[in-house]
């Protein structure tokens, strides 16, 4: 029934399914339209190609800091007037930071879109920041990374692990910051950053909703067109990792840790312009490993049968970045077994699907899943906005966006164990054990 | 300010906004009600049902069963046991989840247009005849209990099971759905088996869909997926006690920052006064960074990263809650500008201006949330679960412009009482004395 099943659904995939548009704006600014008519509603993101990768030395948090302090003003803007503009129209904004970028977005009726452009362009190159802001909003930051980092045993043990992954490249450096930095950022550290690297010719405009191309281009023209370019935008060259010869284990104890487990991270390349067969290999990788608690090769492995090891499992990876990234693991043990016993089930595992490779139906089933992952997805155009987006803003065309569903369709049971060989290699991972206290004193 | 008088100019123009929605109200051959949004353009349909009930209706000494159950739905049915279960679903493409919360059972569903039919029936095994396999009961049993124990140590679930505690007396809101180590260790099968008859009834159903499907489909499909389930089920728990005082309850627990969470009673959905208690609540702690309490205690003071209030509406009781984490030696200043604001806003009101731009944005916003089948079908449900009309996205803005000042004064004066305020931290505060 199920090789029926398998015949019978999701053969082709999916004609392209959303409507995009592409154009550059002469300054440089990259502006991606797609349409979705069903609901007035349009959403613009404004995503730069810099991050907390990007920062100068000894000013981790920066990228993030800056990215709060754009809500605080322009030349024209008082603080806090951009959200209540946007609120006044109904609308909702809010903005995230990323290693690779930057981006800024608002939510509103179709019909608001010009002045949502005029202020996401304004503050492209008129932000004004006042020293009185930086005094509480590096307070507010400081609480920030107190609530989600310093607060979570988990979000620590991760924040060492990527420190360990990375001994030369930026994306060793958390986000948020290290706190002794995060102090230390002034208003000059913050218009430095800005001045650096907000700019049109390193920026992609993301029009998503009820709009048309025609307009949009129109009011592109409008808004950002006067905005003139940088010349300090240069090619993103950052520091590069040497090889990792020797295998690196990280072991953090916490009273606050109720679940000990174990994590594992591995060196791993990211979508390549043009390039993306390896990665897509790991994508499917980290499906057949630990994408299912029921079918995938880590649930049937650790979590069934008569003597379980693990209460949960997983593999996962994003393979969009500028440089090379990590591939990962994680096994929650049973009560009682040790984090010794379910590291070597795990590893077992891997060897295992190195050996033999994967199924051919459980390979068959996650693509007719991916198949329609692109139907689905198209109820999102948020969702939409945020791929484009994010595959520009690292370096990826529209075009390299729009194949990914065919790469992965093609990827070979041979390609994925090969990728599976070259990059779960422990030479090249970190290992790391979170325990709470009292076991580790045992 | 040049960009401030355009703004105006876009508000003065703009007509209050109207979900644009057409609700279609389906009742099934056998006599199954469900709201339905077709929308063709993309090929499939998102299901959302809901039981009512929940894990309130948890028998005694059997805390967790109802959630444990739910969790099993997808753990196989039939000559399907869990793995084939997840192939015959993954190879439909079709999605399920099966979740418990203290109101309902909810299950939310989406499936190609190529394939509905049997994504439908393979649903409806799941749902009608569960196989509770003692393995799954057991690998599943384990999760729950990691959740628990994970429970244990996380301060916002701690600060959340203190205020139940504190509020509702013996009434099953008092204790969390998933249960304690020990009850949800006992759990049998026997107890999945009769926390499923209990909560999954006809009797207690709601259910939208959006997307690919006609009303003439959708009918027949309701009979086909839910006409086989028990007529009724449980009897649903009674109205809740409201046992919460004022005062500052303290949890010790290791951390940079101490987490809160405030509440005291807050009014019922159907209360004519209610928009007039959502825009107070707006204007107080809504996400938005203009809120009152957004801009006191991070904006101005910097003594959190985020700060919002809630009105609570549960079937059975009613809340007015906030919720912030602050560095430990801020965590008593952050407690005393919450203090001062219900203090202000009962006695001051609020002014025209936070009036009206709160009424523009409510207006403005409400559409803005039914972009997607996916959250109209959820929102459709929940709509029905609160006993609002098919109608309501058309006429819901109305009930916001129609909110007059004196009716936000009056309101105010009675919604915000200082006095009731039950703080709970959870944390190492300095400086703050519990009064209990």
């Amino acid at each position: 029934m199920l090789r029926c099943t398998l015949a019978l659904f999701l053969m082709a995939a999916p004609a392209l399914a959303e409507e995009v548009t592409t154009f550059a704006l002469d300054n440089g600014l990259e502006v991606v339209v797609i349409e979705d008519h069903r609901a007035p509603v349009v959403t613009q993101m404004v995503w730069y190609r810099t991050g907390a990768a990007d920062e100068a030395p000894g000013k981790s948090g920066i990228a993030h800091f800056l990215e709060h302090l754009m809500f605080k003003g322009t030349d024209t803007l008082a603080p806090g007037e951009f959200s209540a503009t946007v609120e006044a129209q109904g609308g909702d904004d809010n903005a995230f930071t990323s290693w690779d970028y930057t981006a800024y977005f608002q939510r509103v009726a179709a019909d608001r879109l010009d002045l949502m452009m005029q202020l996401e362009s304004d503050r492209m190159r008129n932000l004004n920041i006042l020293e009185d802001d930086i005094i509480t909003e590096r307070a507010v930051l400081i609480e920030e990374r107190k609530q989600r980092t310093d607060s979570s045993p988990a979000a620590l043990l991760q924040e060492q692990m990527r420190a360990a992954q990375f001994l030369n490249h930026p994306y060793r450096i958390p986000i948020i910051g290290w706190l002794h930095e995060m102090e230390a950022l002034d208003r000059e550290d913050a218009l430095d950053h800005y001045k650096r690297f907000y700019a049109p010719n390193n920026a992609i405009l993301v029009v998503a909703g009820d709009v048309t191309p025609d307009a949009v281009r129109a009011m592109a023209e409008t808004h950002y067109g006067p905005l003139a370019p940088s010349d300090a935008i240069t090619d993103r060259l950052r520091p590069a990792e040497p090889p990792q010869i020797a295998e690196r284990r990280i072991t953090l104890t916490d009273p606050r840790v109720s679940e000990p487990y174990v994590l594992r991270t591995y060196l791993a390349p990211e979508r390549d312009p043009g390039d993306q067969e390896q990665a897509a290999a790991l994508t499917l990788l980290a499906e057949l490993l630990g994408g299912s608690g029921q079918t995938s090769l880590f649930a049937q492995g650790l979590q069934f049968g008569a003597d379980p090891v693990a209460v949960y499992a997983s593999a996962y990876y994003s393979g969009t970045a500028v440089d090379d990234g990590t591939f990962g693991l994680v096994v929650v043990p049973m009560p009682g077994v040790d984090l010794a016993t379910a590291e070597a089930a795990m590893d077992d595992i891997i060897a295992d699907f190195i050996e033999t490779g994967p199924d051919a139906d459980d390979l068959a089933r996650i693509k007719t899943q991916i198949r329609a992952s692109e139907i689905y997805a198209r109820d999102n155009v948020d969702g939409l906005a945020r791929r484009y987006g994010e595959a520009l803003a690292v370096g990826l065309s529209v075009q390299d966006v729009q194949d990914w569903p065919a790469v992965l369709e093609a990827v070979t049971a041979e390609q994925i164990v090969e990728a599976a060989r070259q990059v779960l290699n422990r030479d090249r991972a970190v290992t790391g054990w979170l325990m709470p206290e009292a076991e580790a004193a045992e | 300010m040049k960009i401030l008088k355009l703004a105006t100019l876009l508000i003065a123009f703009a007509l209050p906004a109207q979900a644009e929605i057409d609700i279609q109200t389906v009742t099934s051959p056998g006599g199954i009600t469900a709201w339905l949004v077709t929308e063709p353009d993309i090929p499939f349909t998102a299901l959302e049902i809901r039981f009512r009930g929940g894990t309130s209706l948890d028998a005694p000494g059997k805390r967790g069963a109802v959630n444990l159950m739910a969790a099993l739905i997808e753990e196989g049915t039939g000559d399907l046991d869990s793995v084939g279960f997840a192939r015959a679903r993954d190879s439909l493409a079709a999605s399920y989840s099966f979740s418990a919360d203290q109101d309902s059972v909810s299950v939310s569903a989406r499936f190609l247009s190529e394939n509905r039919d049997q994504a439908i029936d393979l649903l409806r095994r799941a749902l009608t005849e569960p196989s509770f396999d003692p393995a799954a009961i057991d690998r599943v049993r384990g999760q729950v209990l990691a959740g628990l124990r994970q429970d244990a140590k996380d301060p916002g679930t701690l600060a959340s099971q203190r205020l139940r505690a504190m509020a509702y007396g013996d009434h099953p809101y008092a204790t969390t759905g998933d249960g304690t180590i020990e009850s949800v260790s006992d759990l049998t099968r026997e107890d999945m088996v009769a926390a499923h008859q209990a909560s999954i009834a006809r009797d207690r159903i709601y259910v939208a869909a959006a997307g690919d499907i006609t009303a003439e489909d959708l009918g027949p499909l309701l009979d086909t997926l839910l006409g086989g389930l028990p007529a009724s089920g449980a009897p649903l728990p009674p109205r809740a006690p409201m046992a919460l005082t004022g005062g500052i309850t303290v949890q010790e627990f290791p951390g940079p920052q101490a987490t809160v969470l405030f509440a005291h009673e807050g009014i019922k959905r159907d209360d004519p006064d209610f928009f007039a208690a959502s825009i107070l609540n707006e204007i107080l702690g809504g996400g938005r960074f203009s809120a009152r309490l957004m801009t006191e205690v991070r904006d101005r003071r910097g003594l959190t990263y985020g700060i919002g209030s809630y009105l609570i509406g549960y079937d059975q009781a009613e809340l007015l809650m906030g919720q912030f984490s602050s560095a430990n030696a801020t965590v008593g200043q952050a407690i005393e500008v919450i203090r001062d604001e219900w203090r202000k806003i009962a006695t001051e009101g609020v002014s025209e201006a936070e009036l009206e731009q709160t009424k523009t944005y409510l207006t403005g916003n409400y559409p803005l949330r039914f972009d997607g089948n996916g959250p109209i079908a959820s929102m459709l449900v929940g709509m029905q679960m609160i006993g609002l009309d098919p109608d309501y996205p058309l006429t819901r803005n109305a009930k916001v412009e129609a909110v007059t000042m004196a009716d936000v004064k009056r309101v105010a004066a009675t919604l915000f009482r200082e006095a009731d305020l039950r703080f709970v931290v959870v944390g190492q505060p300095e400086g703050v004395t519990a009064t209990d």
